[in-house]
């Protein structure tokens, strides 16, 4: 391919800084001082500060909404990979009766919008008394990411070489032994980065969790960072320090699946 | 060998039950109820549960805020999917040749793709604020970006394009990466100029990956809730109030779940009237090859 100038690295370079500007302007935002917030120019802090975060940590809802959404991410990832992996398998090794179908038909609930699904799971949350508690938040998240964990298990599953299983089926392997010795520990980095993308999506989830919790005792982060309280100005300072603590996990996923997710994405593209 | 056949189906439904039931209680049945609620006059307070037929549909079709919300909902999917859809596949364009900061480039665009929604929308609230936001500090202006009823929806947009873009970026990318340099070298031999070698081979090549993208945007975007109820709320006068906004709404703030039902089963069809499209366009895209 043709060499371009350098100048057009640099200029690329450049949009890619203001790219960056939002994100840079919320942690710079989280470590000024209060009465620097509101007076621009100068951009820059006369000095850093940590007082944001002791506030969000002493007197906030952010700590509680923080292991709430650790709990409800983590329960929510062991549900759907004990639920999905499973029916991977089967679909990848196994005659399931009418598996086109349900593959169109999980295919298809990926589509499904929340807005229209978030009425009928309210009732039925409501007629099983769960409002208000983690397990409305991992079901119904648990329910939402399963058709994703399904389909990307399913299609590492079946690049499982058949040889493998039946040489354990000879040595007198049942399925469940198949499933457990060969065919997890061969797609066990895909299912790692399957569990991530999992645990994002629920870290992240808005809708449902705003729907179904009411109080401190399930609140997650976006809905404690959405209801964020000000008394009498918006402590963008507090908020801004709130949203750089709600953002590590995904940042940290995102730095351990980098790799993953650009061949991902390129093996998905290619079969797409 | 029919005894072991009977055993395969059998294992094969035990190892998928658990799941399809699951997604049959929580997916499949939801999905089939709203359309039974949309038929409804439910109002929980009041302990009203009474069939209204079609009540609710008939009122929709002469609801100016409805209408509204379908105007909103129209000019934020379209216009933010093309401008999504142009700047991705400009910057995946130009990190292919790029030679210093590809790797930091690639996990700046991962990481505004993987925040929370509610994160970005409150960062770019905070760009916009009218005293102290830098939005307005950097231009020298003093604009109520998201109270002015003319500049709130552009100033969602911004936000959303700036959250989504990286998707069709990394999509692109991704599959840039995997056009040989040979077919490229060929072209130059062949004197092919710049705009040539990327209308006959680039973009063909990246045509189904391109048509992917926006499937997954436009469904998206028509989804999307959480980045406009926390920015705007809908505001200023209803002026970003998409769809799902209007849903919500009517679903949890006035309480009405057979209206809200109503509405949520709008954006259903609408969401299934896109795949629908998307898979005829790929059927006749196949049947060409």
């Amino acid at each position: 391919m043709r060499r371009r100038p350098l100048v057009a690295d640099v200029a690329v370079l450049a949009l890619l800084l203001v790219y960056a500007v939002p994100f840079v302007w919320q942690v710079l935002t989280s470590f000024k001082p209060e009465g620097e917030l509101l007076r621009v120019p100068p951009f820059w802090p006369s000095h850093l500060t940590l007082a944001h975060y002791e506030v969000v940590f002493t007197q906030s809802t952010m700590p509680r909404a923080l292991a709430n959404s650790f709990g409800v991410g983590l329960l929510t990832t062991l549900l759907a990979c004990a639920l999905g992996v499973p029916a991977a398998y089967a679909m990848a090794t196994l005659r399931v009766p009418a598996s086109g179908a349900l593959m169109l038909g999980i295919v298809a609930s990926t589509a499904f919008p929340q807005i229209a699904t978030v009425s009928p799971l309210y009732l039925v949350m409501r007629a099983l008394g769960l409002r208000d508690t983690w397990a409305a938040l991992v079901l119904a998240d648990a329910s939402f990411a399963l058709p994703f964990v399904i389909w990307l298990m399913t299609r590492f599953m079946r690049e499982v070489p058949r040889e493998l299983a039946e040489a354990a089926a000879l040595d007198g392997a049942g399925r469940w032994r198949t499933l457990l010795s060969i065919h997890l520990p061969l797609t066990a980095p895909g299912l790692a980065s399957v569990a991530l993308l999992t645990f994002l999506y629920a870290w992240n989830e808005f809708l449902f969790a705003f729907t179904f919790t009411a109080t401190e005792a399930s609140r997650t982060v976006p809905v404690a960072l959405a209801l964020f309280p000000g008394v009498f100005e918006v402590p963008w300072g507090d908020i801004a320090a709130a949203s750089i603590l709600a953002s590590v996990p995904p940042v940290l996923i995102v730095v351990a699946l980098q790799r993953w997710l650009v061949r991902g994405l390129l093996a998905g593209a290619l079969t797409e | 060998m029919i005894g072991r056949r009977a055993e395969e189906r059998r294992a094969a439904i035990a190892f998928v039950a658990p799941a399809v039931l699951v997604l049959a209680t929580l997916t499949a049945g939801p999905a089939l109820w709203v359309f039974w609620l949309s038929l409804r006059e439910r109002l929980p307070v009041f302990g009203i549960d009474r069939f209204a037929g079609l009540a609710h549909y008939a009122f929709l079709a002469t609801d100016t805020r409805f209408w509204s919300a379908i105007r909103v909902t129209a000019v934020f999917t379209l216009t933010s999917v093309t401008l999504e859809l142009l700047l991705g596949l400009g910057l995946a364009l130009a990190l292919r040749g790029q030679r210093v900061g590809r790797r930091s480039a690639i996990s700046l665009l991962l990481l505004a793709w993987a925040l929370p929604g509610v994160v970005t929308a409150r960062v770019f609230e905070w760009l916009y604020y009218p005293t102290g936001g830098l939005v307005n500090a950097v231009l020298g202006v003093e604009l109520n970006w998201l109270g002015a009823p003319s500049l709130a929806l552009p100033a969602l947009i911004l936000a959303d394009v700036w959250r989504t873009m990286p998707f069709v970026a990394l999509f692109c990318y991704a599959r840039l990466l995997t056009i040989p340099s040979v077919v490229y070298e060929a072209a130059a031999v062949d004197g092919a100029s710049r705009l040539e070698t990327f209308r006959f081979i680039t973009l063909p090549l990246l045509a189904p990956v391109l048509l992917v993208t926006l499937l997954f945007r436009t469904l998206d975007a028509l989804r999307a809730f959480d980045l406009m109820f926390v920015l705007t709320g809908g505001g200023p006068a209803g002026m970003t109030e998409t769809l799902t906004v209007y849903a919500y709404r009517s679903l949890f703030q006035t309480l009405r779940l057979g209206f809200g039902s109503a509405i949520g089963v709008v954006v259903f069809a609408l969401v299934m009237l896109v795949a629908a499209a998307y898979l005829r366009v790929l059927r006749r895209q196949e049947a060409a090859a």
